[in-house]
C-alpha cells in the first residue's frame, strides 16, 4: 500500500536513501542539495539506518570515497549541486570506467558565473559524457521513484554504471508536494541486495581496481564501458516496467505528452515539462495540435525511440535549460537532432535556450514557443534556429 | 482544470514566511487536498525580503512557475509594503492580508491605487499575548485559512491541533498558545468587513 504524504524533493530522495540503507553515504554539502545529507544524518542519528555516514572535505572526497566503498563492494551514494558536482569531475570518469555503480543525487544547479544559486542544467550537463546514467524528473514523485529504480539498473550485471538522479535544484528540491511513498519492507524488496560477483577485498579473487590501460587494452576498455551504457538501455525499461508491477507508477525513457496526433511539440526536461503541460492543455482546447515530450533518461540516450516519437510532428523547439556555448545550441538540441539525422521524415527543429540561473519559466512562456511553432509549421521557415527566452525588458528573440 | 487557489506570502528572512506557507500546505493536506509550498530565493540574507508561495487545488497541478496572479497575498511584515509591490497581479476578488495593528483602510494609501480587498490582523500582538515572543506566522496562517476559506474552519483547526501535538512532542506547553493563537487570529482578521 502506497502512503500518502507530503515532501520536498530533496526530503523524497532522502527518504529512498533511508529505505534502500546503503553500507555508505560520503557526503560534503552544497545548495541544493544539503537537505539530504541532513536528513539523512537525523536518520542515522535516530537509528533508522546502520550507513557508514562519512562527512569528508570535498566533493573530491566524497566521490572518492564512494568509489573506494563500491570497489570493496559495498553499496554507497552521495549528493550535490552545482560546483560540488565540478569538483567530482576527475573522478566522476573514475567511477564510470572503474564500472562501480555509485547513485549520486544532483539537486541540479547552475554554475558560476556570475555565482548563482538556482536552478539551471549546467551542472549536470557538464558531466553528460562522464559515463553516468542520467535520469531527470519533474517532481517529488518521479525524482523518489528514479532513486528506487537507480540502483538496480547501475547494480545490473549487464550495466555496472554509477547512476545520476537528477531534480531541479529549489523548484522541486525545495518545494513541499503530495508524494505517495512506498512502504519500506516492499522498496527493500524492490531494490534487493547489492552482492557484486567480484570485489577488491574478496579473498576467494582478488582484484585490481584501477590499474594502468596501455594503449593495446585502454580502447577495450572503452568499448565495453559503451556497450554497457547501451545494455543500459534494456535495463532501464526492465527495471520501469517491475516498478510499474510493484507500486503502479509507469515509466519510460521519456513521457509523451498528448502527442498521439500532435502537429508541434517540445522536448523539453524536468519541472518545465509540467508547467508546459498546462500550456498543451490550454493549446488542446483551442483546437491546436500541440505536444511534448518529457526526457527522464538522458543518457543513455533514447535516440531510436525519440526520433520516432517526433516523426509526425511538423515542427519540434527543443528546451535547453543550460548554455552549452557551442554557438550551436544546447546539448539536448544537439542529442535530439542527431537522433533525427537518418529519419527519412523529420520535423523542422528549432533550439530554445530558457531559465538559466533560475529565471522563471512560465505557461505564458511555453505558449510563445508553440506560437513560434505554429508558424513555422505554416510557412516552413525556421526563423533563427538557436535562441534564448525569457531576457530581462522582455527582450525577445524572435518576435 | 479544477479551481485551484494561489497565494503569495511577502516576509523578510527569519519571519517564518517559509514556515508559515509550509504549514498551510500541511494544513491543506490533511485536508484531503493537493499542495505546492515553494519559496523563491534570492540573497539570503536576515531581514532581506523573500517570497514563499502556495498552490492548493483539488487535482496535482503540474505548473512549477512562481505565482504572478495570487488569488490572495500575505504580508508578514508591514514595513515591506513601502518597498515591494505586494498587489502586484493580485485577482480581482482576491485579498490582501497584512500583519498590522491598523485599519486596514489606514494602509490603502500605500498601494499604489489598489482598489480590492484588505484585511489586517496585529499578528504580533496575538503572538506575543499567547506565545510570548513575536511569531507572527501562526496567527497570519489563520488570517489566511480564515479570509480564503479554502479549509473548513473547525476541521482545520483540529488538524492543527493534532499536527502541533505531534511536532511539540517534548513541549506540549506550547500547544495550547498556538491554538490560541490561531482561533483569535481568524477572529481578529474579520474584524473590519
Amino acid at each position: 500500500m502506497s502512503i500518502k504524504d507530503r515532501l520536498s524533493g530533496n526530503e523524497a530522495v532522502a527518504t529512498a536513501m533511508r529505505q534502500i540503507n546503503p553500507d555508505v553515504f560520503a557526503m560534503f554539502p552544497i545548495t541544493p542539495s544539503t537537505e539530504i545529507p541532513q536528513y539523512f544524518a537525523q536518520y542515522v542519528a535516530d537509528g533508522r539506518v546502520d550507513t557508514e555516514f562519512i562527512c569528508v572535505e570535498s566533493e573530491h572526497s566524497s566521490m572518492s570515497a564512494c568509489i573506494g566503498a563500491e570497489a570493496a563492494g559495498c553499496r554507497a551514494v552521495t549528493a550535490t549541486s552545482s560546483a560540488g558536482l565540478s569538483y567530482m569531475n576527475e573522478v566522476l570518469f573514475c567511477a564510470a570506467s572503474l564500472r562501480l555503480p555509485v547513485v549520486l543525487a544532483v539537486s541540479c544547479r547552475a554554475l558560476t558565473g556570475p555565482i548563482n544559486i538556482n536552478h539551471d542544467y549546467s551542472d549536470s550537463m557538464a558531466e553528460r559524457d562522464s559515463g553516468f546514467i542520467q535520469i531527470y524528473a519533474e517532481n517529488n514523485q518521479e525524482v523518489y521513484d528514479n532513486y528506487l529504480q537507480a540502483h538496480r539498473i547501475g547494480e545490473h550485471e549487464g550495466v555496472r554504471l554509477p547512476v545520476m538522479i537528477c531534480q531541479d535544484g529549489f523548484i522541486t528540491s525545495h518545494a513541499l508536494e503530495n508524494i505517495e511513498l512506498e512502504e519500506d519492507e516492499a522498496v527493500k524488496a524492490f531494490v534487493g541486495e547489492y552482492c557484486p560477483e567480484n570485489y577488491l577485498l574478496k579473498q576467494e579473487n582478488p582484484l585490481a581496481v584501477g590499474p594502468y590501460g596501455t594503449s593495446p587494452y585502454y580502447m577495450e576498455a572503452r568499448v565495453a564501458q559503451a556497450e554497457a551504457m547501451k545494455k543500459a538501455k534494456e535495463v532501464i525499461l526492465e527495471v520501469a516496467a517491475d516498478f510499474e508491477k510493484n507500486f503502479g507508477r509507469h515509466y519510460g525513457f521519456f513521457e509523451e505528452y498528448r502527442m498521439e496526433d500532435a502537429e508541434i511539440a517540445l522536448v523539453i526536461m524536468g519541472s518545465s515539462a509540467g508547467t508546459a503541460k498546462a500550456a498543451v492543455d490550454e493549446l488542446r482546447e483551442q483546437g491546436v495540435k500541440a505536444g511534448l515530450v518529457k526526457v527522464r533518461v538522458f543518457r543513455p540516450f533514447p535516440a531510436e525511440e525519440l526520433a520516432k516519437a517526433l516523426s509526425g510532428c511538423s515542427s519540434v523547439a527543443v528546451m535547453d535549460k543550460s548554455e552549452g556555448f557551442s554557438a550551436h545550441g544546447g546539448p539536448l538540441f544537439a542529442d535530439t537532432a542527431a537522433s533525427l539525422i537518418n529519419a527519412p521524415r523529420r520535423p523542422l527543429m528549432i533550439n530554445i535556450v530558457y531559465g538559466l540561473g533560475g529565471r522563471d519559466f512560465t505557461v505564458s512562456q511555453a505558449k510563445r514557443v508553440f506560437a513560434r511553432l505554429e508558424n513555422i509549421a505554416r510557412t516552413k521557415e525556421t526563423g533563427p534556429v538557436y535562441t534564448h527566452l525569457g531576457q530581462r525588458d522582455d527582450r525577445e528573440e524572435v518576435q | 482544470m479544477a479551481k485551484m487557489t494561489e497565494i503569495r506570502w511577502h516576509g523578510r528572512g527569519g519571519q517564518g514566511a517559509k514556515t508559515a506557507s509550509l504549514l498551510l500546505a500541511d494544513a491543506a493536506f490533511m485536508a484531503g487536498k493537493y499542495v505546492q509550498s515553494f519559496p523563491e530565493y534570492g540573497p539570503e540574507r536576515s531581514g532581506a525580503p523573500i517570497t514563499a508561495y502556495n498552490r492548493i487545488s483539488d487535482e496535482r497541478c503540474t505548473i512549477h512557475s512562481n505565482i504572478y496572479d495570487p488569488d490572495y497575498s500575505v504580508v508578514v511584515d508591514e514595513t515591506l509594503l513601502a518597498s515591494v509591490d505586494v498587489t502586484a497581479g493580485l485577482k480581482e476578488g482576491g485579498a490582501l492580508i497584512v500583519n498590522s495593528e491598523k485599519h486596514p483602510e489606514e494602509l490603502r494609501p500605500l498601494l499604489k491605487g489598489y482598489t480590492g480587498r484588505i484585511y489586517t490582523v496585529d499578528a504580533g500582538a496575538i503572538s506575543r499575548k499567547y506565545l510570548g515572543r513575536y511569531f507572527p506566522n501562526t496567527p497570519m496562517l489563520a488570517a489566511v485559512v480564515a479570509v480564503s476559506g479554502i479549509l473548513d474552519a473547525e476541521s482545520f483547526l483540529s488538524d492543527m491541533e493534532e499536527s502541533y501535538r505531534h511536532k511539540f512532542a517534548t513541549k506540549p506547553q506550547v500547544v495550547e498558545g498556538n491554538l490560541k493563537c490561531l482561533a483569535e487570529a481568524m477572529q481578529e482578521v474579520k474584524k473590519h468587513e
